[in-house]
C-alpha cells in the first residue's frame, strides 16, 4: 500500500503543476487570416491531434504532402496525444500547446477568446460552416469543427430481425419490448451499456433534444428548473438508459465491460444494440468484417421518440480545431486548418457528416433520410450559463459518473429509485441555478 | 511524499578539508541535485497547492481570485464528502491482512526453508509490476466467467459479481492492494530479521523456546520499528487509496476513493480551488493520524546484545 502515497504526491503535483506560469501578458486577438497567396506562406506549424491512429497509418503524413502541393514552404508537424484532453489542457496553461489543435472539452466557451486566434466574423463563416456558433463569442467564431456526428443506436439487423423486429420502434415503451423480444428470441445480449470504460456512456447526454426534437433544448436548461421532470428530455432520455438496465436488458457485470471487445460482440451478434454516435458505426462494420461476419448487419436507428410522425436526431459536431492564439505562423496555421476541412477528403473518408455546408450525407445516414428522420442542429445562445450551472451542481450531463449512478441504481447497486434520483439531479441543478 | 525525504538525508561525504578552507560547502555540494529536485517537484508544487486552495480558479483559466477560507468553507459543510472515506477501512482492514501475512512468510523465509530464495521472489514479484497492468489483469480475473469464478467453479462455489457488487467491490480491490503490496512489507521484514544477531536464536532454542516463542520474544521486538513504519505507511495509504481503484472501476459502483472524488472535481468539474482544499485536508488527516499513532505507540530503541 506503500506506493498509494507516491500516488497521492502525484495528484498533488497534477494539481500543483497545472499551472506553473498562469499569467502571462495579453496576447495580440488579431484574427488568424488565410493567406491570399499560397506560395508565400512560410514557416513551421505543429498540429496536435487526439488521432494518433492517423499519425501512425500516415495518413497525416499524406495530408501533409497534398498540402505541400498547395503550400510548398509549410512545414507540418504533427504530435499525436494519446491523453489529448488531459495533457492539453495542461499545456493550456503555456503558451506552448501547437499552433493548430483541437479545442479540449474542458475549456468553458467564454474563454476560448483567451487561449485562440479569432478566424472570422460568425456572419460570415457560418454561411460556409455549420455549428459554427459552438464556438462563437462576441459575434467572432474560434474554432471550426470538421465533422458533424448524428446521434442514434447502432445495432445489429439480423439480431434484432432474428427477434422478429424489423420496423425502428417509435416509443420508449416500445423499445424496451423490441430488447425483452430479443433476449427472449435470440441468445443475445440485448444492450450493452460500455460502463466500465464511461465515455461511451457519456453519449446518453448528446440525446438531448431528440426527443422533443427542439432545437433549444440545451439553451432551455438554463431556465428550467427541473429538467429530469416527467415529459423533459433528460428524463425521457434517462428513463429510457433506466428502464433498459433496471428490467436487465444489458450486459450481466457492466463493470468489467470492455470497448475494444464490445465491437466485435456487436459486429458478431453477441450483442444486440448500443446508444452511440453516428462515428461509430464505420467502426463496428470494420469489427464485423475482421469476425468473418456480414458487414451490412450493422445498422443505424434513431432515439425511439417521434414529433409529429418524425424520428429526431442531434447533430453534434465533433472535435472544433482552432488556432493558437500565441502562434507565431497564424497565415500558415489556418492555411492548414481551411485545407484540413474543404480539402483534406478526411471526413468523407470517415463517413462522416462534413462541417461544410452543402456537403451530400454520408451513405450510412442513407437509411435515415429515406425515413425522413429531421436531422436538427441545437442552437448555443446560452451554452455558457448552462456549462456554469452544470460545472457548479457537480452534475456534470457530459460526464460519466452521471450516467454511471443511473446504471448503478437501476441494477439494484446504488440505493435509491428512478424517481430519487431524478429528484436529486433536480434538486442539484435547481441549487446551481440559484447559486448564480 | 516519501522518496525525496530520504533523498534529503543524504549522508554527508568525507570533506576535503583543503588548507582549512571551504570544507562546509562540499556536503551541500553533494545534496545540491537532490535539494534541487525536492524543492521544484514536491515542495513547490505543494505551496502552489496551498496557494489555489484559497482561489476559485477553475484550472483553466489565466485569472483567478483570493476567496479567502471560502474552499475551506465549502468541504466541511458537505459532509457526503468525507463519507468516502467508509471505503479507507476495507483498505485498513485489508493491510492488517497484509501485514500479518508479510510478518508470516518473513519469519518462515528468514529460516532454512527449502527453495526459500524462490519464494521470496515469488513472493516480491508483484510490487514490481507496474500498477495499471495490475489493474487490468485483475478486471480479466474479476470477470464474470474469469479465471477466479472458474477455479471457485472446481471447488463447487457460484460465481459472483466481484466487481458489480457494491457490497464485494471494495474487499474485491482490498484484495489486490494485499496481492500488489504484501511483498514489499515482507522484504523490508526479511531485512529487519536478517539483522538479529543468530546467537541470539542459539541462545533461545538452547533454552528450548518453540518457533513461536522465538517469533514472539526474539524477532517481534527486534523488528518493531519497521512494523511501526509499516503500519504508518498502511494506515496513510489506507486513507489515500488511488491507483487501483482507479483504473479498475474509475470509483463507479460505491468504490470511490478521497483522491479520486478529489481528481473528478477539479478536473471534471474544474473546481481546482476547491479540490486543491479537499487535497491540503487529506494530507492534514495523514499527519494527524500519523501522529497520534506515535502518541499511542511510541518507537523506543531496541537493544539486541
Amino acid at each position: 500500500m506503500r506506493r498509494t502515497a507516491f500516488a497521492a504526491t502525484g495528484v498533488v503535483l497534477a494539481l500543483g503543476l497545472a499551472a506553473c506560469g498562469g499569467s502571462s501578458g495579453g496576447p495580440s486577438s488579431e484574427t488568424a487570416k488565410a493567406p491570399t497567396d499560397p506560395s508565400t506562406v512560410k514557416g513551421t506549424i505543429t498540429v496536435l491531434t487526439n488521432r494518433t491512429d492517423q499519425v501512425q497509418d500516415g495518413t497525416l503524413k499524406r495530408y501533409a504532402a497534398a498540402f505541400n502541393a498547395i503550400y510548398p514552404q509549410v512545414k507540418v508537424k504533427f504530435q499525436g496525444l494519446t491523453d489529448y484532453e488531459g495533457d492539453v489542457r495542461i499545456r493550456l496553461n503555456s503558451k506552448n500547446y501547437g499552433d493548430v489543435l483541437s479545442i479540449p472539452n474542458s475549456v468553458p466557451l467564454q474563454q476560448y477568446p483567451t487561449f485562440f486566434a479569432p478566424l472570422g466574423p460568425a456572419a460570415d463563416l457560418s454561411k460556409t460552416y455549420d455549428f459554427t456558433d459552438h464556438a462563437t463569442v462576441g459575434g467572432q467564431v474560434y474554432g471550426i469543427a470538421n465533422i458533424g456526428t448524428a446521434n442514434g443506436f447502432v445495432y445489429n439487423k439480423a439480431v434484432w430481425k432474428q427477434a422478429g423486429v424489423t420496423e425502428w420502434p417509435t416509443t420508449p415503451q416500445q423499445f424496451i419490448d423490441d430488447l425483452k423480444a430479443i433476449k427472449a428470441r435470440t441468445g443475445a445480449t440485448p444492450y450493452y451499456t460500455n460502463y466500465h470504460d464511461g465515455w461511451p456512456l457519456t453519449n446518453w447526454g448528446n440525446a438531448l433534444g431528440s426527443p422533443s426534437c427542439d432545437p433549444a433544448a440545451s439553451d432551455k436548461l438554463a431556465d428550467t428548473k427541473e429538467p429530469w421532470a416527467p415529459g423533459q428530455d433528460l428524463n425521457v432520455v434517462d428513463s429510457l438508459l433506466y428502464d433498459t438496465v433496471h428490467d436487465k436488458l444489458s450486459e450481466a457485470d457492466p463493470n468489467t465491460t470492455n470497448w475494444e471487445g464490445s465491437k466485435a460482440l456487436l459486429g458478431t451478434g453477441k450483442v444486440a444494440t448500443m446508444w452511440l454516435g453516428s462515428w461509430a458505426v464505420v467502426q463496428m462494420r470494420d469489427a464485423a468484417k475482421k469476425a468473418g461476419q456480414n458487414p451490412d448487419d450493422i445498422g443505424f436507428m434513431p432515439f425511439p421518440a417521434q414529433k409529429d410522425g418524425h424520428f429526431c436526431s442531434v447533430v453534434r459536431p465533433d472535435y472544433q480545431y482552432a488556432v493558437n492564439v500565441h502562434s507565431g505562423n497564424k497565415p500558415a496555421a489556418r492555411a492548414w486548418l481551411d485545407w484540413y476541412i474543404n480539402r483534406s477528403g478526411d471526413a468523407q473518408a470517415a463517413l462522416s457528416i462534413s462541417s461544410v455546408k452543402g456537403t451530400a450525407l454520408p451513405a450510412d445516414l442513407k437509411p435515415f433520410q429515406d425515413a425522413g428522420v429531421r436531422f436538427i442542429h441545437l442552437t448555443n445562445d446560452r451554452t455558457a450559463e448552462v456549462d456554469e450551472i452544470d460545472k457548479a451542481s457537480e452534475i456534470g450531463i457530459n460526464n460519466q459518473d452521471y450516467p454511471q449512478h443511473i446504471v448503478d441504481v437501476a441494477r439494484g447497486a446504488a440505493g435509491g429509485d428512478k424517481d430519487g434520483v431524478f429528484e436529486d439531479l433536480d434538486k442539484k441543478w435547481s441549487d446551481a441555478q440559484g447559486a448564480r | 511524499m516519501s522518496a525525496p525525504r530520504t533523498a534529503g538525508r543524504t549522508p554527508p561525504a568525507p570533506a576535503l578539508r583543503r588548507k582549512g578552507g571551504t570544507w562546509w560547502v562540499t556536503p551541500w555540494l553533494y545534496l545540491l541535485v537532490p535539494l534541487a529536485l525536492l524543492v521544484t517537484f514536491t515542495l513547490l508544487p505543494v505551496v502552489d497547492m496551498v496557494s489555489y486552495s484559497f482561489t476559485d480558479w477553475d484550472g483553466i483559466s489565466p485569472s483567478r481570485d483570493y476567496v479567502g477560507f471560502a474552499n475551506y468553507t465549502d468541504l466541511f459543510t458537505r459532509p457526503q464528502l468525507f463519507q468516502v472515506f467508509w471505503v479507507s477501512l476495507f483498505y485498513l482492514g485489508a493491510s492488517v491482512v497484509q501485514i500479518g501475512a508479510a510478518l508470516y512468510f518473513a519469519t518462515v523465509l528468514s529460516f532454512d526453508t527449502r527453495l526459500r530464495n524462490l519464494f521470496k521472489g515469488l513472493l516480491f514479484f508483484p510490487y514490481l509490476i507496474n500498477g495499471v497492468a495490475v489493474g487490468f489483469v485483475f478486471l480479466y480475473f474479476f470477470q464474470p466467467g474469469g479465471t477466479l469464478d472458474t477455479v471457485l467453479h472446481w471447488f463447487g462455489a457460484g460465481p459472483h459479481l466481484w466487481l458489480g457488487n457494491p457490497h464485494l467491490v471494495n474487499t474485491s480491490l482490498a484484495g489486490v492492494s494485499v496481492w500488489r503490496f504484501m511483498g514489499l512489507n515482507m522484504v523490508l521484514f526479511i531485512g529487519a530479521i536478517q539483522s538479529v544477531p543468530p546467537q541470539l536464536y542459539e541462545a533461545a532454542a538452547l533454552d528450548g523456546a518453540s518457533r513461536w516463542q522465538q517469533f514472539r520474544h526474539v524477532i517481534a521486538p527486534s523488528i518493531r520499528p519497521i512494523i511501526s513504519l509499516s503500519v504508518i505507511l498502511a494506515i496513510s495509504g489506507s486513507l489515500s487509496v488511488f491507483e487501483i481503484p482507479f483504473i479498475m472501476t474509475g470509483g463507479s459502483n460505491n468504490s470511490e476513493t478521497f483522491v479520486i472524488q478529489t481528481i473528478k472535481l477539479a478536473f471534471d468539474f474544474n473546481k481546482t480551488g476547491l479540490a486543491s482544499a479537499a487535497a491540503v485536508v487529506l494530507l492534514l488527516i495523514v499527519l494527524l493520524v500519523t501522529w497520534v499513532q506515535r502518541l499511542l505507540f511510541p518507537d523506543e530503541r531496541v537493544e539486541q546484545s
